[in-house]
């Protein structure tokens, strides 16, 4: 059994549904305390390595390690205790109130005796806070737009407390300004919360922003993986994506920004390119 | 955050004042189906019924025929309530009630088959309409198979084998001699006619067992709703409660048919119906199984004294009833659902 590896690590897994194997004996530590982005093209196993991270699909061969023991060896409320997971897709049931569907992330806290507590209250109360729905909460999830909904979903899982927080997507259907919003709100928690969260990003630049720890997928293979700085450059990015493309420093924050050059790209910026 | 517990703590207040309204409703019915009918009594005959000290034709009409009536009433209800809540919440879908989609059906074949081919009743018609329900709910599972609960295929496939189903029940009627027949047809209908304590006091307590279940197992009922992922993200063994639930609602809907037949339109409304009472918010067991129970011996009430002396099932009441509420629920259901 591994020791000296971080809280949760996937050690030679093969994960896969029936008929296809989107990865084959994957390794892969979470570094604890950071901000773990997971990049690559559509389907290449993100959301899959997620969901076996997440215990949710498991894997047929090897195992995911949470705090040293394999995962599948915890009960799962135990598991939900110490690891919060937000899917991509998630419907809510007809009618149920916002602070409602939040206080259903209370769930591996209760057991058949422990009933709701002012614990509980506090928790979504803060992850309502800290989402910014404070004021929807006695709203119904159906009327609210895209945006606030998601923030619904992420409120959920903020609210059930756990050290380790995965993420597919949280940024899908939300505007830019909600988009940065999440962000924003996914790096507090890490900087001032001590959570580790894993992330699976589309916006490049977004990832390279945000995250302490960049994880390039592609085709079920972990190609590279390492900090925005050290690991970015146009080669990375034709070589993840197969997109040509130009790295210049976003002059904010210092990351690096990923320029794509298109098809049929201009003199100019060839010699971005080659420079 | 006084918003927030102000409206937790008015969840509580409006589940419990729609609990208290449906208690007054059923206790009320329930003294008047004791007090009314073909051999009718004054509450002071009733007190005397029920301490012991009247004469045998009294104890006879009260304590023999009215109060396992009205026993089986409350029971039958509140288990054809949970049931349909519990599918409806696993298949999203507010159409997935066990009468729709052939599994009360299925227990109906099953407990007419212990009675007209095997010639038996009690407990191997319980048995019968146990295993009838849970080999139609396979039977339905293995048609939308690979599709999963959700989605209307399940649905559809159990209307089909609830239409073929029902065919089949009404020719083992056929097969029935005259007598039994006519009994079989009735209760076919969905009848508390001529229940009895022997039955009762067979499928009460099962019943009453399995919505203790239900009450347990509700918290994951509604983690469910929120899709399997998130479900066991949130520390849920989604396959295994879904299997469990199942085995419940199956169990409720097979013991509350074979006690008063497959009655139709309680599974289906009683969940919607408390939820709109208790709205905003999911109602809880509670108030769904007292709303079954309030729907069925209201109907049950009106099917004795609507037609006095003649007593007509009460499933053409909740039959009639229901197909009303279906009407309403397609035309105000938009799209697809799950």
């Amino acid at each position: 059994m591994p020791t000296d590896q971080s809280r949760l690590a996937a050690r030679r897994i093969t994960i896969g549904y029936r008929d296809r194997i989107v990865s084959e004996n994957l390794s892969l530590d979470i570094p604890d305390g950071r901000f773990t982005v997971i990049i690559g093209p559509n389907a290449c196993g993100k959301s899959t390595l997620l969901r076996a991270l997440a215990r949710i699909t498991k894997p047929s061969e090897g195992a995911v390690f949470l705090d040293g023991m394999a995962i599948a060896t915890y009960g799962t409320r135990e598991v939900a205790r110490r690891l919060g997971m937000l899917p991509q897709f998630s419907a809510a049931p007809d009618g149920i109130l916002v602070a409602e569907l939040v206080a259903r992330g209370r769930f591996p806290h209760h057991g058949l005796m422990r009933r709701w507590s002012s614990q509980d209250q506090t928790a979504v109360t803060e992850a309502l806070a800290a989402t910014g729905i404070t004021d929807l909460a006695d709203r119904p999830v159906d009327a609210l737009s895209g945006g606030q909904r998601q923030r619904v979903w992420i409120a959920l899982v903020l609210a059930q407390q756990t050290p380790l927080l995965l993420l597919d997507e949280p940024t899908s259907f939300l505007d830019i300004a909600h988009q940065i919003e999440v962000l924003e709100l996914m790096r507090r928690l890490n900087r001032h919360h001590g959570r580790t969260l894993v992330a699976v990003l589309h916006d490049l630049n977004q990832a390279f922003r945000y995250a302490d720890h960049v994880v390039a997928l592609r085709d079920g293979r972990i190609i590279a993986q390492g900090t925005p700085a050290a690991l970015v450059s146009a080669d990375f990015v034709e070589q993840v994506f197969g997109l040509r493309c130009c790295i210049i420093t976003d002059p904010v924050s210092g990351a690096p920004l990923v320029i794509p050059l298109g098809e049929a790209p201009s003199p100019v910026s060839d010699d971005f390119a080659a420079g | 955050m006084m918003g927030i517990q102000g409206t937790a703590r008015h969840a509580h207040r409006r589940v419990a004042r729609v609990v208290g309204v449906l208690v007054a409703v059923a206790l009320a019915v329930a003294v008047l189906s004791l007090l009314t009918g073909s051999y009718a009594l004054s509450v002071a005959q009733i007190g005397e019924i029920l301490w012991g000290r009247s004469d045998d034709i009294g104890q006879l009409v009260v304590v023999g025929l009215r109060l396992p009536r009205i026993v089986a009433s409350l029971c039958v209800g509140a288990g054809f309530g949970v049931a349909g809540a519990i599918f409806q919440s696993l298949c999203r879908n507010p159409l997935a009630s066990p009468d729709i989609i052939g599994f009360t059906t299925g227990s109906a074949t099953g407990a007419l088959a212990t009675i007209v081919v095997l010639g038996q009743s009690g407990l191997a018609t319980a048995l019968g309409s146990v295993i009838g329900g849970f080999a139609a709910a396979a039977l339905v599972y293995l048609l939308a198979l690979r599709r999963g609960l959700t989605g209307d295929r399940f649905i559809l496939s159990g209307v089909a084998l609830s239409a073929m189903l029902m065919a089949f029940n009404e020719y083992l009627v056929t097969r029935a001699e005259l007598e039994r027949a006519e009994a079989a047809k009735t209760w076919l209908f969905g009848s508390l006619n001529g229940v009895s304590w022997s039955q009762v006091t067979i499928l009460a307590p099962g019943i009453v067992v399995l919505l203790l279940c239900a009450g347990l197992l509700w918290p994951g009922l509604k983690m469910l709703e929120i899709g399997d992922d998130l479900a066991v993200g949130l520390g849920l063994s989604a396959r295994r409660s879904r299997l469990v639930l199942m085995g419940v609602g199956l169990g409720l809907a097979a013991l509350a048919t074979a006690l008063a037949g497959p009655i139709h339109f309680l599974a289906l409304a009683a969940g919607p119906l408390a939820r709109g009472l208790v709205r905003p918010g999911d109602p809880g067991v509670v108030p769904v199984a007292i709303m079954g129970a309030v729907l069925l011996i209201v109907s049950d009430f009106l099917a004795q004294h609507l037609m006095a002396p003649f007593q007509i099932p009460v499933g053409l009441i909740t039959g009639a009833i229901g197909g009303v509420y279906l009407v309403v629920l397609l035309t105000r259901r938009t799209g697809g659902c799950g």
